[in-house]
């Protein structure tokens, strides 16, 4: 873990949420096939909000974050996205899905284009941007993320700490209002690591709403102003990191937190 | 760089040069040694191979080098040879027309000709990227330019079929803000009803007013290996469009549109090409209303397609079947719709993937368009097992006659396999 626990500053007090809501799920169930993943969720979060999930494999926070931008279909319950209800209609889901940025664990990078063409398709093709914007802002994101001289460059020569930063800029091109990380570091080297939650950290301070699946808890404890621990599809327990750290309530959780932190 | 007395502790502070490969490892009697004389088993099979390779090398060269050129009969042939065994060249250069443009008029082969070279033409940019992009204009314009170079006729009718492809267009910008499929669908029936309803009457109106026309020739005037060109080139061109649809429905979660893909590609390749082409060839006309003339050279074209694309669609379907499930996602995550996300994101590598497969269809099309010999189109086998073998001066030249068939579609079939391979390079930029 690249961020010391011990040395890890209190939620920063400069990072303000705000008392709008950017996303509103009440009573969200999912199923796949007769097994229920996910019950009877409820969350709202607010505009500049960084929610951390976490919790063991298999207890839905993934499936939970990727049923915000509708990758996974819910059965029941109602999710609401800067707004916007989420439904079937295709034109919704598009809508929202260009609202919201995601990161996967694997990158996801499209492997026939450049980084710059990574960067410019969305904007180009959903937003309608002229070329030479799109790849200015292309540009812009690609320095903000510390990798503007491998822009001609394709994903397949390029580190998995980069290939993850550009995903983040890839992400950030299509000025979304939230973010959604799933595992973003779990598929990198120690070393590369640090890199991709520094771009994150950053992104944080910039006021980006995110919600972040990830063990790396150094990073819950120094950017979340809430951490969410999920337990067979379910939400057992969530607070302020440094209570949720130093002082957990649920039995379950604190067996979690002993067992990630053990060592 | 010493290593204290018997201490763990060690630190390198000069790294070490890299140095030559030993000398044994190169060298042209390294490589015979390595290759082919590496063990007593290996060098007799090499002596043997190599005694294989010259034995057939001996019989085969004289008798190509051998051969004679110029005589009007195989008669002629043997008197020239006198009892050697070689090759009889002149059935080639003397039935050249015939076997290359079959019964085309000799005066007009100018036009085919032209029509062969402009494809090349229209062909470049879409083989080479690197070409500047406006001459995809010339490729788009080029099948009705082949059309009226190769039959003839007025201008006018390619050029309706043309303003029915821009009629078609102009519906599809219309209504693709709305729906990519419904105005896809809604372009295809806008030209087809253009093209029944309107093409004749409008192109003779206009041919009244300004004939623009080439001698007429009729598609059974067009014979030999031309046939075979025409057909393999407008079946491959046509078919890959065709697969990729088939492929994607055959993808889709629509379970209509799934179900027709399915029963389409499976009854195509679960029937014999040959059965098709005598469907095309003899039982369309029982269904078809009486009168109605529709050319059988049309007819084939739309069976080879239709055959070949329901192979196409298989080997595309290994391709999307390939492709990681993040790639959709991450298009999905992007909010990339779906025609989007299919044309930027997954078509280019599905059919990346696919090139082989898909090269391979084309080189088998190509081949089997000399299936049409058997329901008597005169195609370069047609030509040859019909007027030249059967002729009293060429009767029994069979060896010159397929060779040469032979070697035509080996230069075309070499060619395409090699463009492949090469763009396969080209394209290879995800894993270095």
């Amino acid at each position: 873990m690249s961020q010391p626990i011990d040395a890890a500053p209190a939620v920063p007090s400069h990072l303000e949420v705000s008392d709008e809501v950017a996303i509103e799920i009440s009573g969200m169930n999912k199923w796949y096939g007769q097994f229920h993943v996910l019950r009877d969720i409820d969350l709202t979060v607010y505009r500049g909000e960084r929610i951390v999930i976490c919790g063991p494999s298999g207890s839905g926070k993934s499936t939970l974050i990727r049923c915000i931008n509708a990758l996974e279909e819910h059965q029941a319950g109602k999710i609401t996205v800067d707004g916007t209800l989420l439904s079937s209609d295709l034109k919704n889901i598009d809508k929202i899905r260009s609202e919201v940025g995601m990161c996967f664990q694997h990158f996801n990078l499209f492997p026939h284009l450049t980084i710059l063409e990574n960067c410019t398709l969305a904007p180009i093709w959903v937003r309608k941007t002229p070329k030479r914007e799109a790849e200015a802002t292309a540009m812009h994101f690609l320095e903000k993320v510390k990798i503007p001289d491998q822009a001609n460059k394709y994903p397949g020569q390029l580190s998995g700490g980069q290939q993850q930063r550009v995903a983040i800029a890839r992400s950030l091109c299509m000025k979304p209002k939230i973010m959604l990380f799933d595992e973003p570091t779990s598929a990198l080297d120690p070393e590369m690591i640090k890199e991709v939650l520094d771009t994150m950290i950053e992104l944080a301070e910039d006021g980006m709403t995110m919600l972040c699946v990830t063990h790396e808890m150094g990073f819950a404890r120094q950017v979340a102003n809430r951490v969410i621990f999920m337990d067979a599809g379910q939400i057992v327990e969530q607070n302020e990191p440094e209570p949720f750290f130093n002082n957990p309530k649920s039995e379950r959780t604190k067996l979690f937190l002993s067992q990630i932190l053990g060592h | 760089m010493s290593q204290g007395d018997h201490s763990v502790a060690f630190v390198r502070h000069d790294p070490l040069p890299p140095q030559a490969p030993p000398v044994s490892q190169a060298g042209v009697i390294g490589w015979l040694r390595t290759n082919l004389f590496s063990s007593i088993g290996n060098s007799i099979m090499t002596l043997i191979t190599l005694y294989v390779i010259y034995a057939l090398l001996a019989a085969i060269v004289p008798w190509i080098a051998n051969g004679v050129w110029d005589a009007s009969s195989i008669r002629e042939c043997r008197e020239q040879l006198q009892g050697v065994n070689a090759a009889c060249w002149a059935v080639i250069e003397e039935r050249w027309p015939q076997l290359v443009f079959g019964n085309y008029p000799p005066e007009h082969y100018g036009r085919a000709v032209l029509a062969f070279v402009l494809l090349f033409v229209a062909l470049a940019p879409v083989l080479y990227f690197g070409l500047p992009r406006k001459m995809l204009w010339f490729t788009g314009l080029y099948p009705f330019l082949a059309y009226w170079l190769i039959w003839g006729g007025t201008l006018w009718i390619p050029i309706m079929a043309l303003v029915g492809v821009v009629v078609g267009f102009v519906v599809f910008r219309l209504l693709e803000e709305k729906s990519f499929f419904g105005a896809m669908v809604a372009a295809l029936a806008a030209a087809l009803a253009f093209w029944i309803v309107l093409t004749a009457p409008l192109a003779e109106a206009l041919a009244g007013v300004l004939p623009l026309a080439l001698t007429p020739v009729a598609s059974r005037e067009i014979g030999g290996f031309m046939i075979n060109f025409i057909l393999g080139t407008s079946g491959i061109a046509l078919s890959l469009p065709l697969g990729i649809m088939l492929a994607l429905g055959r993808q889709s979660t629509l379970p209509i549109i799934k179900m027709i893909c399915v029963i389409f590609i499976e009854f195509v390749r679960g029937v014999p090409l040959i059965t098709l082409l005598f469907v095309a060839s003899v039982m369309l006309a029982y269904f078809l209303p009486p009168g109605t003339n529709f050319d059988l050279m049309l007819r084939v074209i739309i069976m080879v397609t239709l055959f070949a694309a329901a192979y196409m669609a298989e080997a595309i379907r290994g391709g999307l079947a390939a492709l990681p499930k993040g790639q959709y996602e991450a298009g999905d995550s992007l909010g990339l719709d779906y025609w989007q996300k299919m044309r930027l994101i997954v078509l280019p590598q599905a059919l990346k993937i696919s090139i082989p497969s898909i090269v391979n269809i084309a080189i088998g099309l190509f081949k089997d368009t000399t299936l049409v010999s058997i329901i008597s189109m005169f195609d370069v086998i047609g030509m040859i097992r019909g007027p030249i073998l059967s002729s009293t001066e060429w009767f029994g030249v069979y060896w010159e006659l397929l060779g040469f068939a032979g070697v035509l579609f080996f230069v075309f079939c070499y060619g395409i396999s090699q463009y492949s391979q090469w763009l396969e390079r080209k394209l290879a930029t995800d894993h270095r």
